[in-house]
């Protein structure tokens, strides 16, 4: 990543206030760490413990009991768990959006939101991962998925596009874990630097558990030759993993012969959906958290308004799927198919279908407008809501296809029990506190990246000024007109 | 850290000179130091910079990294070897005929060979990243400087080796000192 040159002509200006120097990003960002977490941290954390408590006694009573304490039975065998495996593994995609998409771009303006976006799609893709191996129902046999050899000599059978999601997700969650490490190693080096040996404040625990992990970094530029070349690679790996791990998750659905299911516009469906609730929960956690750790200064509007546009582009692109889905069950003759359609927006989950209309398609065209995209109070409550639009989609998708089989005779409907609604909550509390151990411990900004998109960061930086000082008549003047 | 405020003539002998390191303010100068160094002749000198500074690999004179050929290499083979395996467990060794279908059928192998490419892609790229950096590193002679730790908040260090063959103690100091280097100092470490 190279210094960002506004350029003035078409209205672009600096990212962040060009009086901030390389210092102030340093200070700015390593404090988290180093002093005493704010009251609002604590209260957070609090709620989160809480959250996970409840995940604890969710999964052992399921543990104990078997899947029997869900809400599933024939015909709605896929229920909440899958909506929230697809809903958490939908919300990691932004992250890699984020830091590998806008990479290739060239958007400068990631660097100040990629580090925290990026430790969203591990946690995100960690919850994601429960649910599938709980519904397996015996999960101490849920290594039966990956091709090692059993005592049953059985292979897993690579035609199945669920077999492909193990690889997909698996494969996902590695490398989104490695590029979020390569990422960290200069910053872990800068608090290696800062920590203080000496009694109090954990100087010396401080300097030996991040000078481990920043393994011995000392800038130089024949290892950021290296580093930016890796960095590139797995940007440019990542870009079409994030695209097939959704299109994976999708085939799931779209391979089968189910109606409502069957459909070929899934994959990139599921994946406009996927990078527009990523970005609402990014900028859920991102309105808190600057506000808690005071980082205005890093995360300006200017971020907020440009993920504002995309959640506007990929909420268009999803309310477009919406349509298109309804189209081509009607186009398409089939009665089934048909039915299904009608069933979801009329049916007795008739609320959980506008739910989804209200708040995916709806909601997110507000941003067409500048002044509701660039205030904190209506962006929040929008993001929220698409977050609750996500999950129904997830649930409207599954749900209503599977409540109505093809005979009459095995209709039923579905609700959950207090043990689907105690695992959602579990790993929203999971998530939660994976993540703000993250933000109080880790360097939540990208510190060198962004340091290496100021203005002072070009070499050329200043340079005009003292050539003119130096020899003002060897440069031409410049045209007017 | 084994650093004193004793000018170097008066240590002991146990140890000897590491480097010289001179410091920087903004990476425009340590560019120019890096240029001038790079036209003395010196080869194992480096420069220290809390981010990557544009255009210092042709300001050192270094080559281009090979890590995408390595990267490559490991590609192909995440590929070979998913085909290997699915062909190898659904084909061979345990037929299983699914759909009417043979037992192994290349487009639905297509998915995991993707899958296993970009696993193996991103893991070599990232050993491959530590190979050629020789890093973990968790000792080295510049950790000596205290002045060094601002190398990650915001100033610019160059280091020459001692074991550079245009290296001497009066010559490159003098060399650094002409590069407007806000300060040089020699690091030494123990023999």
């Amino acid at each position: 990543m190279s210094y960002y040159a506004p350029n003035a002509a078409i209205g672009e200006t600096h990212l962040l206030d060009p009086k901030l120097s390389f210092h102030d990003i340093t200070e700015q960002v390593s404090r988290v760490s180093e002093d005493k977490a704010p009251r609002g941290w604590w209260i957070l954390f609090m709620v989160a413990l809480t959250a996970l408590g409840i995940f604890g006694g969710s999964v052992s009573w399921l543990l104990w009991e078997g899947p029997g304490v869900w809400g599933n039975n024939q015909p709605v065998a896929w229920a909440w768990d899958i909506t929230n495996f697809v809903w958490w593994i939908g919300i990691g995609h932004a992250g890699t959006l984020i830091s590998a998409i806008l990479f290739l771009f060239r958007q400068k303006w990631r660097t100040s939101i990629n580090r925290f976006a990026e430790a969203m799609t591990i946690f995100a893709v960690m919850c994601a991962g429960i649910f599938p191996g709980l519904h397996t129902g015996r999960p101490w046999f849920d290594y039966y998925m990956f091709p090692l050899p059993n005592q049953m000599t059985l292979w897993p059978n690579f035609k199945s596009p669920l077999i492909w999601d193990i690889f997909a997700v698996s494969t996902y969650f590695t490398v989104s874990a490695i590029f979020w490490y390569v990422g960290l190693i200069p910053d872990l080096a800068t608090l290696r630097d800062r920590s203080k040996v000496g009694p109090g404040r954990f100087g010396k625990v401080r300097k030996l558990v991040y000078g481990f992990f920043a393994l011995g970094w000392r800038g130089s530029n024949r290892h950021w030759q290296h580093y930016e070349r890796a960095y590139l690679i797995l940007a440019a790996l990542s870009t079409p993993l994030v695209l097939s791990v959704h299109s994976v998750v999708s085939f799931d659905f779209a391979t089968s012969v189910m109606p409502g299911w069957h459909t070929t516009i899934f994959p990139p469906y599921f994946v406009a959906g996927a990078v527009f609730s990523g970005f609402a929960l990014v900028e859920t956690l991102m309105i808190i958290t600057r506000v808690v750790f005071k980082m205005e200064a890093i995360i300006t509007m200017k971020h907020l308004e440009l993920m504002n546009k995309i959640m506007l582009a990929t909420g268009s692109l999803v309310g477009y799927a919406y349509s298109m889905e309804f189209f081509i069950a009607w186009y398409s003759g089939n009665e089934f198919e048909r039915f299904v359609f009608i069933n979801r927006a009329t049916g007795p989950y008739w609320w959980a279908y506008w739910a989804m209309v209200s708040c995916n398609v709806i909601s997110p065209q507000l941003f067409w407008f500048k002044r509701l995209r660039t205030s904190i109070p209506v962006m929040f409550v929008i993001t929220i809501f698409i977050n609750i639009g996500m999950w129904f989609e997830r649930f409207v998708i599954i749900v209503t296809s599977l409540h109505r089989d093809f005979l009459p005779s095995s209709w039923g409907y579905f609700s959950p029990t207090i043990w689907d609604i105690g695992l959602f909550i579990g790993s929203l509390g999971l998530f939660s506190t994976c993540f703000l151990l993250f933000l109080r411990w880790l360097p939540m900004i990208a510190i060198s990246e962004v340091k290496g998109t100021l203005a002072q960061a070009d070499p050329h930086h200043g340079a005009h000024e003292s050539e003119h000082d130096g020899a003002p008549a060897s440069e031409p003047a410049p045209a007017h007109g | 850290m084994a650093h004193d405020e004793k000018p170097s003539s008066e240590r002991e002998p146990a140890s000897e000179p590491a480097l010289l390191l001179a410091e920087y303010e903004s990476p425009a100068s340590i560019v120019h130091a890096a240029e001038k160094l790079r036209d003395a002749g010196y080869t194992a000198f480096d420069t220290h910079t809390p981010f990557p500074v544009h255009g210092m690999d042709k300001a050192m004179g270094m080559r281009d990294t090979p890590l995408g050929w390595i990267v490559f290499a490991a590609g192909a083979t995440g590929c070979f070897c998913a085909f290997l395996m699915m062909w190898w467990m659904n084909g061979y060794d345990y037929p299983l005929i699914i759909g009417g279908k043979p037992g192994y059928a290349l487009p639905s192998m297509i998915p995991v060979m993707f899958e296993l490419t970009v696993l193996f892609s991103a893991l070599a790229a990232v050993l491959a990243m530590f190979g050629l950096n020789k890093l973990p590193r968790h000792h080295h002679p510049v950790f000596y400087s205290e002045r060094f730790e601002s190398f990650s908040d915001d100033r610019f260090f160059l280091s020459v080796e001692a074991t550079d063959p245009k290296f001497d103690l009066a010559k490159t100091r003098a060399l650094l000192e002409s590069t407007h280097a806000a300060h040089v100092e020699l690091v030494e470490e123990e023999r």
